[in-house]
């Protein structure tokens, strides 16, 4: 049951050949026995998910299911969830039960699917490891040493490790792509604006975007079309006709360019990471495909940008936790500001407090010229660079990350090393394109590897359909970690 | 430029974080860092370049300035830190 697709089990579902309550069941019984190994999970609420499985299988009876009615999801615990503890990984928030459901959330609970528990992240989504949790760290379901990638390593390895047929996750620098590609998963950010950011914990708003993990590009297509939409309360949600990401599934892909930028095979990639790639890129050229080179020059430049106009909007965002409305509250303190101080120190973990700092310095006085106003004009010609590229193909292709998944505590000291690690999955956000990432091989230690699909905007589903294409002819998508039945 | 000890100390006095000697010590090298690898950026030349804020240049919507939210106070008192007959209590400010 926990090895088929979101598609086969809505087709059971569908057949009354199982009840949403049987499903919800066998998935909160694997994570029982499964989280601790892999501490995917801060939250369950078996009671409430049951409550959802049966209100879904009503709603069946009712002959009113759509096509995920039933089917139990994860959600990143970046989501506000009303009724959930929404902690964002943070004891900042390790108290905070929401009052609201996000966009996402109220999206999902409209199509019948099933809340099955909150996922571990890195703490405000600032991290590429999911190291940086207060609740500990999720391992990689296909080697115990190794991190699961961030900051929707939860999401990732829950997926992975078939705790749950499909997950939310959030995406600012890479953190849906870069977990997907080191636990062997697939994930899709979409473009910027696609999916409301209302009641998705703010980190970087003019990059943070939602979007779903699964095993299969088809049941991302199914998990977008509940998630993505038009929401007056995100001012950046776009108001397009709704459409359907399933549609292209299918269809031909032969004659499709595919642009390979120099800058991501040239250097900095492993030599494994590269041969997988290679070798998918070479699928795709049986399936009919031309490739052509293309030139990103401004790459290398994506992760210092990044980390200016992160941690800019980081500082900004996250002065709201103040120990007055809701979260935690220092215990002893002198007077206000002391109180303001003590709670933040206490309430944030080290990476969080240093993207404050850094944010913070950038935006001061006498510096945010040069820091600030700069890293917005580089962001332009990232930007730009794209937009030259996209006139010579359809999609961009690459590695979503330059190696696979690195130990635990490998980069943990130096926050240079892990922040190199997103160089090709940050520059998709600075120019607010949709990237997905789906399984293409593995690495040394039997570690997955996986493929970077970069397309213009609003190239979803066209993306969807290359990635399907590519799964019909391999296999690497039904791969199943060891150790995992 | 490297930071010292003192931006430390500045910038988390205005984050309103609170930080020890042996921290700010510890955070000084690390900021140091990051701050090395965001050096790269300023010998780029954008003259003429405008500033990108935002992914896709899109306007700001408007809509009728109508009450759209309803009062729920006590649903979100209700998780805060202290409150008292519906006020939020912090330390006193003024003396």
């Amino acid at each position: 049951m926990h090895n088929v697709t979101i598609s086969s089990l809505a087709a059971e579902l569908a057949g009354r050949r199982l009840s949403s309550v049987e499903l919800t069941r066998h998935f909160l019984q694997r994570i029982k026995v499964l989280n601790e190994r892999y501490n995917c999970f801060i939250t369950l609420d078996e009671t409430r998910s049951l409550e959802q499985a049966q209100a879904a299988d009503g709603l069946r009876a009712a002959g009113r299911a759509g096509p995920l009615t039933g089917i139990p999801i994860a959600q990143k615990d970046i989501y506000c969830a009303r009724g959930w503890r929404t902690t964002c990984a943070s004891r900042m928030l390790s108290n905070f039960v929401s009052p609201y459901d996000a966009h996402v959330v109220e999206q999902f609970n409209a199509a019948g699917a099933v809340i099955l528990g909150k996922t571990n992240m890195d703490e405000f989504a600032m991290g590429s490891s999911n190291e940086n949790s207060h609740f500990g760290p999720v391992r990689n379901p296909w080697s115990e040493d190794a991190v699961p990638g961030g900051s929707s390593g939860g999401s990732a390895a829950a997926v992975a490790a078939r705790l749950a047929p499909g997950a939310t996750a959030t995406d600012t620098g890479g953190s849906i792509r870069q977990p997907a590609a080191l636990t062997g998963i697939c994930g899709l950010k979409p473009t910027y604006g696609m999916v409301s950011r209302y009641g998705m914990i703010a980190f970087a708003s003019s990059l943070d975007q939602g979007g779903p993990m699964a095993r299969t590009a088809g049941d991302l297509a199914l998990m977008l079309n509940v998630m993505a939409g038009f929401d007056a309360r995100d001012s950046t949600s776009l108001d397009r006709d709704r459409e359907d990401y399933a549609r292209g599934l299918g269809q031909s892909i032969r004659g499709m360019k595919i642009g390979l930028p120099r800058e991501f095979f040239a250097e900095g990639a492993s030599a494994a990471v590269t041969k997988a790639v290679d070798t998918a890129i070479a699928e795709f050229r049986k399936l009919g495909c031309e490739t052509v080179e293309v030139s990103l020059p401004n790459t290398k430049l994506s992760v210092p940008v990044y980390y200016v106009l992160a941690p800019a909007e980081a500082s900004s965002n996250l002065a709201r936790y103040d120990g007055v409305r809701y979260g935690y509250r220092a215990p002893d303190y002198a007077d206000l500001a002391d109180m303001y101080k003590k709670t933040r120190a206490q309430g944030f973990g080290a990476e969080v407090k240093r993207r404050i700092l850094i944010g913070t310095y950038v935006l001061s006085h006498g510096y945010y010229d040069a820091y600030y106003i700069q890293a917005q004009k580089v962001r332009r010609l990232i930007a730009r660079d794209f937009a030259e590229a996209f006139k010579a193909c359809d999609v961009i292709m690459g590695p979503t990350s330059p190696t696979t998944a690195f130990r635990i505590g490998e980069k943990a000291g130096d926050p240079v090393q892990m922040y190199l690690s997103d160089i090709y999955t940050i520059a998709v956000n600075l120019a607010g394109l949709p990237g997905m990432s789906i399984p293409c091989g593995f690495g040394g230690g039997g570690l997955p590897v996986g493929l970077q699909i970069i397309g213009n905007h609003f190239a979803e589903a066209r993306m969807l359909n290359v990635a399907h294409q590519y799964q019909m002819e391999t296999d690497w998508h039904e791969r199943v970690p060891p150790g995992v039945e | 430029m490297a930071l010292t000890l003192d931006d430390v100390k500045r910038v988390a006095h205005l984050a309103r974080v609170a930080v020890d000697e042996a921290e700010a010590q510890a955070v000084l090298s690390q900021l140091n860092g990051v701050f090395l690898l965001i050096a790269e950026i300023q010998a780029v030349d954008t003259r003429g370049v405008e500033p990108m804020s935002h992914a896709l240049d899109v306007t700001q919507r408007l809509r009728a300035d109508a009450v759209t939210e309803s009062d729920q106070r006590d649903r979100f008192q209700s998780i805060a830190p202290h409150v008292e007959g519906g006020l939020y209590l912090v330390p006193k400010v003024i003396e």
